[in-house]
């Protein structure tokens, strides 16, 4: 499963939403999609966004301060 | 065309926007939302900066609302393309820096141009007449509809019956009669119609959602133009206006001085790109020098970021100083006294 890091460290919610739903509109489906934030309402925004959108959340995680969000592209 | 029709739906996260998209729902028309980000949306920024505030719910209401509503939500980065809007308005600005109506006019563009691309039949917003002092009046429902390119495409569910009839309307994908005649301030006819609809959770937001109604914040912004003698600012200046202490004792630059642990943190992220001053001998805040500095004023600096550490009693503070070249040097201040903090230095 092809995995896709997006870089999202010192952006504030909602652009860390932005830059997956953006980077997800190019992936094919099954792509994996790991954003790395330091906002914590990325924890919250990412997935309600995946949710709303109908893709698939894999995993959050806090790792040293980052916070770790994956989804799954799902296509429509 | 047939089909089922399909409208994009403004969403702020408020209550009205909630409410218009939700009765056009009823209706069997499919809704999609829309929510602008502008770069100064309140939206959880200082709540995910402040340390105390860390514990406060971190909902985005946009993402919330569509949620409740059971519909997709595109969120759209406008920051570039926001900067025309407010270093000139045609319509001028409100009580601070707010071009409420210029940037009602500018989304609903925004929006018209979504709908075009992606096929979409109409515009939904949740303006209501003399709902807002500037952007929601009988005159300005016009000017919205028409400087945006979309005209009758644009349906206003929570005032529709106040209003000339829409494309929607006209054509029978929408029951005028099931839409609504609200206008004015009074926010009853909007918890009213939540309560029938059993919606009993919403947004409650106080004087908008945007720093720009903020009278501090504007306040700060037009001292950043002042300084740098020209209406432009970059996302990591509209970012540090919302962060910390800022004071002024020169034309030259500002001290930018963190209130607490979570905005220390936050400006630790900028460091690379400022001169900088941090506390050695006590407990203190990171500061920022946004503008050129002397060594006299470094040292003037070093006294005022001493005040506001642990150590602001004490007869030295020792400072480390790095500028931007990322060389540190220590500095050794006794801390200002508070008479000696001219009041017109804070922004």
């Amino acid at each position: 499963m092809k995995r896709h890091r997006i870089d999202c460290r010192r952006l504030l919610c909602p652009m860390p939403v932005i830059k997956v739903q953006n980077a997800i509109e190019d992936l094919p489906a099954g792509t994996l999609v790991e954003a790395i934030c330091t906002d914590p309402g990325a924890l919250n925004d990412i997935p309600a966004w995946s949710r709303i959108n109908g893709h698939r959340l894999v995993e959050t995680r806090t790792d040293d301060g980052e916070y770790i969000v994956v989804v799954e592209v799902v296509s429509e | 065309m047939s089909g089922q029709r399909k409208a994009v739906a403004l969403i702020s996260g408020g209550l009205d926007s909630l409410l218009a998209a939700r009765v056009i729902q009823d209706q069997g028309i499919h809704v999609e939302g829309i929510n602008f980000f502008t770069g100064f949306c309140v939206e959880g920024h200082t709540h995910a900066i402040r340390k105390r505030d860390q514990k406060k719910e971190k909902r985005n209401n946009a993402l919330w609302v569509a949620e409740q509503l059971g519909m997709k939500l595109h969120i759209e980065d406008i920051v570039d393309e926001y900067k025309q809007v407010l270093t000139n308005p045609k319509h001028g600005y409100g009580a601070n820096l707010n071009p409420c109506l210029d940037c009602k006019v500018f989304m609903v563009r925004k929006a018209h141009e979504w709908i075009e691309r992606k096929g979409f039949d109409f515009i939904i917003t949740g303006e209501v007449i003399g709902q807002r002092p500037m952007s929601q009046r009988k005159e300005t429902m016009p000017i919205v509809a028409d400087e945006s390119g979309a005209s009758d495409l644009l349906l206003r569910p929570l005032c529709a019956k106040n209003l000339p009839e829409t494309l929607p309307e006209r054509e029978g994908w929408v029951d005028r009669q099931q839409l609504f005649d609200f206008s004015g301030r009074s926010r009853k006819p909007q918890m009213a119609l939540a309560a029938s609809l059993g919606i009993e959770d919403y947004a409650q937001p106080a004087g908008g959602c945007c720093f720009l109604t903020d009278e501090q914040y504007a306040v700060k912004l037009k001292d950043l133009w002042q300084a740098r003698g020209s209406r432009d600012y970059e996302m990591d200046d509209i970012m540090l206006l919302k962060v910390g202490r800022h004071l002024r004792p020169s034309k030259a630059y500002k001290v930018i001085i963190a209130r607490e642990e979570g905005e220390s943190n936050f400006l630790q992220g900028y460091r690379k790109g400022f001169p900088h001053i941090k506390t050695v001998s006590h407990g203190g805040p990171l500061a920022l020098i946004d503008g050129e500095v002397t060594d006299q004023d470094v040292q003037l600096i070093g006294r005022l970021v001493a005040r506001y550490s642990q150590g602001r009693n004490a007869d030295e503070v020792l400072l480390a100083y790095t500028d931007l070249a990322g060389e540190t040097r220590e500095l050794r201040v006794d801390p200002m006294k508070p008479h000696e903090i001219p009041k017109d230095w804070l922004i």
